[in-house]
């Protein structure tokens, strides 16, 4: 059954380091569904977040396969993980002709911002978990979508809630 | 001290004797070094491909790391099959390249390939030096990967301007800088406590085992613990010479080519002990009919060996010698004295046979000769196709790392480097490459290496006039329609052994065979011996590709 699979890659902040994780997926004819890859705060390293799809054993090879590669510190399973997740998206959307009443309604249901408004379309931000962004898009597909971009989902698990 | 001297320092301080390799524009300042170097003996090449090979002969044949250089763009490109070969055998070679000076990096310069990239999915790890004072860590941290968990190729790219560099000292460090890498060796107690319920409650247990333990130089311990859970063996092409040939519990190779008895025992038993094996197609057959019965306990000291194919029941990560150790320790002694008469009764009535319709010399009995005559520390490769698959078949062989063979990349052309390599690593042994006439072709400017350096390799070239194995396919699911196999009258082989220098048989009768072995074994020289075979002799029995194990086609029962 097809699963899909939130994973944390800390690796080496080297160069070609981005290269060997996305030619692992491409080689290994794994599912990559997103990935976004920023600094940490640790400058020697970098945070690759990776949503990946495939049955259970091809998900446990994935976590295997980014734990073998040498530049790699540590990959975290997310989903085995109490964890936060968000991603941010950047769309602009059709305001030709259209209710505006009824899209910047939809845009407060979504805590949206608008960050640049034109005559024929405006960019809106919205951010959250996959499935918010998702509903977000469908719900302004009537509108119609002129662009759209989103950075990929970036997770951290979230703190204790008690001391130990 | 120059970027490329701090190299060769490095290289010795690893315990570097030897380097296979070829020169070009960017490795000038190298081999200007290499020029003065007395500890480091440096073999030329005709073509960067053997370099690669040869490093990997001398890996496969002493368990230590090769080593082998190009220059950068061709050279470097030319390495990348005996790479691939490497990596996918688990064989730890270092491979050096010259590249292009940083500055020009990225404007395609002249003879510039990215050859990190173009690497980077067969190694286990791959650098490119950025300033000469990296060059010690970073050759510390290539040998450490590459001699370390699974072996594997490291490549270390060098530009021009990195080994014309400068540095004020040299310093080797103490160890690696490798903050992820930590390969794990023990295993954990748990799951060992766990497979030792399995084997004490199996009634019909079967180990097949693979190169790792070669790599782990676990054979020893492999004997004792199949004799302890009276459990019969069978291994992989890359596990030959593990188990003894003449092993009681021994069953030889399974899989496609595998002995009927080997394959039979896994499609019947009740519990699979996999070691240093990694359930790769040509053993598994179809995966759906795979041992239906059995349960299996994997141990590989490579977690992504694991269930990649099969789900396992009980995986354990560690060193197979590790693993063994503590599995002989915890078990207890077991017999299973119905299980093993069923598999002897198979051994008996299943042996591997051979028959050749029509006239010419019987390739199977050529190699139980050259086993006969060529004594047990022999070091024995193979090229590609039926005459590594007779080989694996018909030579007896008593000692592990004396078998070197392309299992993995099943590449043509492997053998006769490989053996060069062996040789130069183990100047006192019989070293012989058995060869098919198109494998021998692919790199056969090594004589020259050979006749140069004086070493006394044999080639035994099964000549069928055909890409045999491609043939034998063509034969049996093409209708023997025969596109592009036909490489009869290629070239007179001895002849060509003479052009290079060799020594140069042919041999075309049945009572020539073994005189002719003889003398090329006493004479102090690359030999070259044309064995004129029955052309359409065949490789049985044989699983079809994608078929089930218990299937075995048998060459008498299609005639
Ligand atoms: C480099 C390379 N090219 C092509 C193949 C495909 N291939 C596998 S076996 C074979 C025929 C080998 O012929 P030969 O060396 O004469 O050996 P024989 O099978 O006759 O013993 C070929 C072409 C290969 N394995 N390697």
């Amino acid at each position: 059954m097809e699963k899909k699979k939130t994973i944390s890659v800390i690796v080496e902040n080297h160069p070609g380091v981005l290269a060997r994780i996305a030619g692992l997926f491409s080689s290994r004819n794994f599912n990559i569904e997103s990935l976004a890859v920023g600094e940490t705060e640790d400058p020697s390293t970098s945070r690759m977040t990776i949503v990946a799809t495939g049955d259970e054993l091809v998900l446990e090879q994935i976590i295997k396969q980014l734990n073998k590669l040498i530049d790699t510190l540590k990959v975290i399973d997310m989903s085995k993980e109490d964890y936060v997740e968000r991603e941010l998206a950047l769309i602009k959307i059709n305001i030709e002709n259209k209710n505006l009443t009824d899209l910047m309604h939809i845009i407060n249901i979504f805590k949206g911002k608008v960050l640049d408004t034109g005559s024929d379309s405006l960019i809106v931000e919205i951010t959250g978990n996959d499935e918010r962004i998702n509903s977000f898009i469908h719900l302004t597909q009537t509108f119609g979508i002129k662009e759209m971009v989103r950075t990929g989902v970036v997770a951290l698990t979230r703190s204790k809630k008690q001391k130990e | 001290m120059r970027g490329a001297k701090i190299l060769l320092e490095s290289l010795k301080k690893e315990g570097v004797d030897t380097i296979f390799g070829y020169p070009g524009g960017v490795l000038l300042p190298l081999f200007d070094e290499i020029y003065n170097e007395k500890q480091i003996k440096f073999f030329l090449v005709r073509h960067e491909q053997g370099a690669a090979h040869m490093a990997d002969g001398y890996a496969r044949s002493t368990g230590k790391v090769g080593v082998c250089l190009a220059t950068s763009g061709p050279g470097a490109t030319n390495l990348v099959t005996g790479i691939a070969t490497a990596y996918m055998d688990s064989i730890p070679i270092v491979a050096l390249t010259g590249q292009v000076a940083t500055s020009h990096i990225g404007n395609d310069a002249f003879q510039e390939a990215d050859i990190t990239g173009i690497t980077r999915p067969i190694v286990k790890h791959n650098y490119l030096v950025r300033e000469a004072k990296e060059i010690p860590q970073i050759v510390k941290n290539a040998f450490y990967i590459a001699s370390t968990g699974r072996p594997g190729p490291v490549l270390i790219d060098l530009p021009k301007n990195v080994l014309a560099g400068n540095i004020d000292e040299f310093i080797y460090p103490d160890s690696p800088d490798l903050r992820g890498y930590k390969p794990k060796y023990e295993p954990n107690k748990l799951q060992i406590k766990k497979a030792v319920e399995l084997i004490e409650k199996a009634k019909k247990p079967v180990v097949y085992a693979g190169g790792g333990v070669i790599a782990s130089s676990a054979s020893e311990e492999l004997v004792k613990f199949v004799e302890k859970i009276e459990a019969p063996v069978t291994t992989t092409l890359l596990g030959i010479g593990a188990v003894p040939y003449n092993h009681p519990l021994y069953l030889g190779m399974l899989g496609m080519h595998g002995t009927k008895y080997a394959n039979y025992t896994i499609q019947d038993s009740d519990l699979i002990i996999a070691i240093g094996a990694r359930f790769d197609d040509r053993v598994t057959g179809d995966v759906k009919t795979f041992a239906p019965h059995a349960d299996i306990i994997h141990i590989d000291i490579d977690p992504t060996s694991i269930s990649k194919i099969i789900k396992v029941d009980i995986p354990i990560v560690g060193d197979a010698k590790n693993v063994l150790k503590e599995l002989l320790q915890e078990v207890k002694q077991i017999r299973h004295p119905e299980w093993i008469e069923k598999v002897m009764q198979w051994k008996k009535q299943y042996p591997l046979t051979f028959s050749c319709a029509k006239e010419g010399l019987k390739p199977q009995m050529i190699i139980e000769k050259i086993s006969e005559l060529a004594g047990e520390d022999a070091i024995i490769a193979t090229e590609v196709g039926q005459n590594q698959m007779w080989t694996a078949q018909f030579y007896k062989f008593s000692k592990p790392r004396k078998f070197l063979s392309s299992g993995g990349l099943g590449t043509m052309g492997y053998g006769f480097p490989a053996a060069i390599g062996a040789q130069v690593a183990n100047p006192d042994k019989l070293v012989i490459d058995i060869a098919g006439d198109g494998s021998i072709q692919m790199n056969i400017q090594e004589l020259a290496t050979a006749v140069k350096y004086n070493l006394p390799v044999k080639v035994a070239i099964l000549n069928n006039g055909w890409l045999g194995m491609v043939r034998q396919w063509q034969e049996l699911f093409f209708g023997k329609r025969y596109s592009h196999v036909d490489i009869s009258g290629s070239v007179d082989f001895v002849k060509l052994a003479e052009a290079y220098g060799a020594k140069g048989f042919r041999v075309t009768k049945e009572d020539e065979v073994e005189k002719v072995l003889k003398e090329a074994f006493n004479i102090k020289k690359p030999v070259l011996i044309d064995f004129h075979i029955c052309e359409e002799a065949n490789v049985w029995p044989m699983v079809p590709a994608g078929g089930s194990l218990h299937k075995m086609l048998e060459g008498s029962e299609l005639a």
